[in-house]
């Protein structure tokens, strides 16, 4: 069995599993009955019969089609006269590929009126805009003067353009290598389960939907409150479970008080602390709701030998209660962490019990108290997805989300044409499925993660939609890429369309390599 | 082989059953959960626009899984109350059917001719109509608006249709010729010899063999025509625009209104999600035949 052609993901599997013929499924997915020779024929191509004189390989034959379109080897038509059709039982006894040349339509002017209507919009739309982005990218933004590789220059030394360039960088690294292994990876884990086309229908889905409906969509996921972003949501409560939240985060000495607080948060008491003799801590600035159902807050006992002391809410209300004083219904701090300190090193430290009292080793005689920043920190309110640093990733995010499907379907059509009997004879010599994966797999699947990591490639290299809706005005410029810019130097506030062009000529040439794969691979496949 | 031998490999394949049949079911919890995470982010916006609006500026969707009366259709009653947005979905339908049927008609010609009929320099025409497949629609914006401009069709719907038609024509020639391609040479040449002109072949005998492929292309073209933004953005008239830029124009608007923006994604992408959903088949042939665009 031939390995599948380097398009292998558009050629029909010739193994069928019954599960897999719902819709939506790659094997099902080449279109109808013609197109389902197509694998048959490639096998039988694989190896050039011996009487094949005329064009025993295929890189001949279309070696000989670039040289001479007028050329006559005796299986081609001598082009020109309808008349000239010949017949089945001619000089080429039989030959698959002459027949097929020889009976088709051979009349010139029928085939340019039939090309005529492509041909002109073709040539007015796309080569004629790409004839005049390289002539207008010399010139200045009036198009007035010729400016040389001014534009080129210009879009390599301007700030916002660098920008681009280097998110660009970032998004054709990125973005195709993480949607290709995840697709690989869902195609993988889904091969085998009952359920593996619904899975897929779900993945596949957002590539339906057009940009704009998925940027509104991931605009709402990264928006920064957690109690409406649901990625902010789901971070926060993550972080809460590692990272405990700060007990009382307004919570400050109040105005009357002996206590300090510092710039990061820490509040401090200035006096010596003495084994014996409790101090006090009175704080203020709690709310209510923060409060509820804490106990009334103790004096502490005096311990010998050890440092003890109250943290409480030095507030009673209608102001009938003493500062500094621990009222009669003023409730205790509790889970607060204090410290004693001597110098700059932490001596002794507690954690407040419910009524807000402490207790500090005997090490904590002569030190003074500190109570962290961290007690009184504000909560954590997630990560800001939108601000400059983490715009580019959290789009790219959504792009993935959009994508991945597109690989895995392509991969789940090439998994589905590879031999089993490679992976079943792996698996006999001892190999685990890990080692099955790692080493006959994905060689075999080579091919085909080509040819979606290059489409992701292209794809990515014109990335607007995305960007221009979910980057919100103040970062856009942090997450800008060239697509944009181009935009935005043509028809934006600031236009220079010879920079434009420049721009445009840029992306075109970063898509020539990708093209020349692209066509390479289409003639590869066209020989048979 | 010897009798321990025997036993160990039994106790191995027990313990690798074992261990094969929990990895089995991890793997499901861990597909599941992908899945889930995967709906997560349309859930929420689909539950967002069926929110009070008061309600969602303070608070998350997910709310309303504990506060079901939340829910009210009254973001949709307005939206398809608003001209705005029903004009432009007349618009976006009147840019894409258009813009489709011209694809597959245009495609389908030079298919044709690609597949079917012999002439000079064919296969050479045909690599640079397919090469043409990775040409990034945004070279064409400023020489195309120049062009639309001198004729007069800048800023009109003519102006898109053609503009989409134009970009969509390597993909429908690509696709549509590989498939012609596959008919057998047979039949065309017995309709030749029974003096069918190329015009009779191809309206009678070619067409209506390749169904499949043309609804691949005209569901794949239908779609991208549908969810662009870019070309519409700056060929289409402003004040008449599809629904992509009615959406966007209420997004710079009302940066954060998911009360206005909800329920308006939702609408624009209904039409796609049920072309998706009724053709999932002819859609995915179409994305693995093009693997391009």
């Amino acid at each position: 069995m031939p390995t599948p052609p380097a398009g292998g993901a558009a050629q029909p599997g010739p193994r069928r599993s019954p599960h897999e013929k719902t819709p939506a499924d790659a094997d099902e997915a080449t279109t109808g009955s013609p197109a389902d020779s197509t694998g048959a024929e490639d096998t039988s191509d694989a190896t050039p019969t011996p009487n094949d004189e005329g064009e025993t390989t295929s890189t001949e034959r279309t070696n000989g089609e670039r040289t001479g379109n007028g050329r006559t080897d005796n299986g081609r038509t001598n082009g020109g006269r309808a008349g000239n059709r010949r017949t089945h039982s001619g000089r080429t006894s039989g030959r698959r590929i002459a027949v097929r040349r020889r009976v088709t339509g051979s009349n010139p002017w029928l085939a340019a009126l039939f090309l005529l209507p492509a041909l002109v919009l073709l040539g007015a739309l796309v080569v004629y805009p790409i004839v005049y982005s390289l002539r207008r990218s010399f010139y200045n933004a009036a198009d007035k003067k010729f400016v040389g590789l001014d534009n080129f220059q210009e879009m390599f030394t301007d700030d916002a353009i660098q920008q681009a360039v280097t998110n660009n960088v970032i998004w054709i690294v990125v973005a195709p290598l993480l949607a290709t292994a995840l697709g690989l990876i869902f195609a993988v884990l889904t091969e085998r389960i009952r359920w593996g086309t619904a899975f897929k229908l779900v993945i596949f889905m957002p590539m339906a939907i057009s940009m704009l409906a998925a940027g509104i969509i991931f605009r709402l996921v990264y928006e920064q409150d957690p109690d409406r972003g649901v990625a902010n949501a789901m971070w926060v409560s993550v972080h809460d479970t590692f990272v405990e939240p700060a007990p009382f985060e307004r919570a400050n000495p109040g105005r009357q008080s002996p206590l300090t607080e510092s710039g990061d948060g820490t509040i401090s008491d200035p006096r010596t602390l003495r084994a014996g003799s409790p101090v006090r801590i009175p704080l203020v600035g709690i709310p209510r709701d923060q409060i509820g159902g804490a106990q009334h807050a103790a004096a502490a006992d005096p311990q010998d030998g050890k440092v003890t002391g109250t943290v409480w809410r030095d507030f009673t209300r209608g102001g009938k209660g003493t500062p500094n004083q621990i009222d009669a219904g003023e409730e205790g701090l509790a889970d607060i962490e204090v410290r004693a300190v001597k110098g700059n090193k932490v001596v002794a430290s507690a954690k407040t019990r419910g009524d807000g009292t402490f207790t500090l080793s005997g090490a904590a005689d002569g030190a003074t108290l500190r109570l962290p920043g961290s007690n009184f920190d504000a909560p954590y309110n997630g990560a800001d997805w939108l601000g400059p640093t983490l715009v580019t990733p959290a789009i790219i995010g959504s792009y993935i989300w959009m994508w991945a499907g597109f690989a895995m379907v392509l991969i789940a059509a090439g998994l589905a044409g590879l031999p089993r009997e490679l992976l079943e004879a792996a698996r006999v010599d001892g190999a685990n499925e890990w080692q099955v994966f790692r080493r006959v797999t994905v060689p075999l699947l080579g091919p085909v993660l080509g040819v979606v990591l290059v489409t992701l490639m292209i794809n990515v290299l014109k990335i607007f939609d995305l960007v221009y809706i979910i980057a919100p005005g103040a970062s856009q410029d942090e997450a800008n890429v060239l697509a944009l810019q181009l935009y935005k130097s043509s028809f934006g506030t600031d236009v220079n369309q010879g920079v434009g062009s420049a721009i445009a000529v840029f992306l075109l040439l970063l898509v020539l390599p990708l093209m020349y794969v692209n066509i390479r691979r289409i003639r590869r496949e066209r020989r048979r | 082989m010897t009798s321990t031998e025997t036993v160990v490999r039994a106790k191995q394949s027990l313990a690798t059953r074992i261990a094969a049949r929990a990895g089995g079911v991890g793997m499901r919890i861990f597909l599941v959960v992908i899945a889930l995470f995967w709906l997560t982010p349309t859930a929420g916006l689909l539950l967002s626009s069926l929110r009070d609006p008061a309600e969602a500026d303070l608070s998350g969707w997910w709310q309303v899984f504990s506060h079901p009366s939340q829910l009210t259709v009254d973001g949709y009653d307005q939206l398809l109350n608003n001209e705005v947005v029903t004009d432009s979905l007349f618009t976006t339908v009147l840019i894409t059917v258009p813009a489709t049927a011209l694809v597959v008609l245009i495609g389908a010609l030079a298919g044709y001719a690609f597949a079917c009929m012999d002439f000079p320099g064919r296969d050479w025409w045909f690599l640079l109509v397919v090469g043409l497949l990775v040409v990034p629609v945004q070279v064409a914006l400023i020489p195309v608006s120049k062009l639309f401009g001198e004729i007069g069709i800048f800023q009109t719907t003519t102006g898109v249709i053609l503009f989409h038609t134009a970009f969509g024509l390597p993909f429908a020639v690509f696709l549509l010729h590989n498939f012609f391609s596959e008919i057998p040479r047979e039949l065309l040449e017995a309709a030749r010899l029974d003096g069918a002109g190329e015009l009779r072949l191809f309206f009678r005998v070619v067409l209506p063999l390749a169904g499949p492929a043309i609804a691949s292309l005209a569901i794949f073209q239908f779609l991208w025509v549908w969810n662009d933004m870019l070309v519409a953005l700056i060929f289409a008239d402003s004040g008449d625009p599809p629904i992509t830029v009615a959406l966007q124009q209420q997004a710079r608007q009302f940066s954060n209104n998911i009360d206005v923006l909800g329920p308006g994604a939702f609408v624009s992408m209904i039409i796609p999600l049920a072309v998706f959903f009724a053709f999932q088949k002819q859609f995915v042939s179409g994305v693995m035949a093009g693997a391009v665009k």
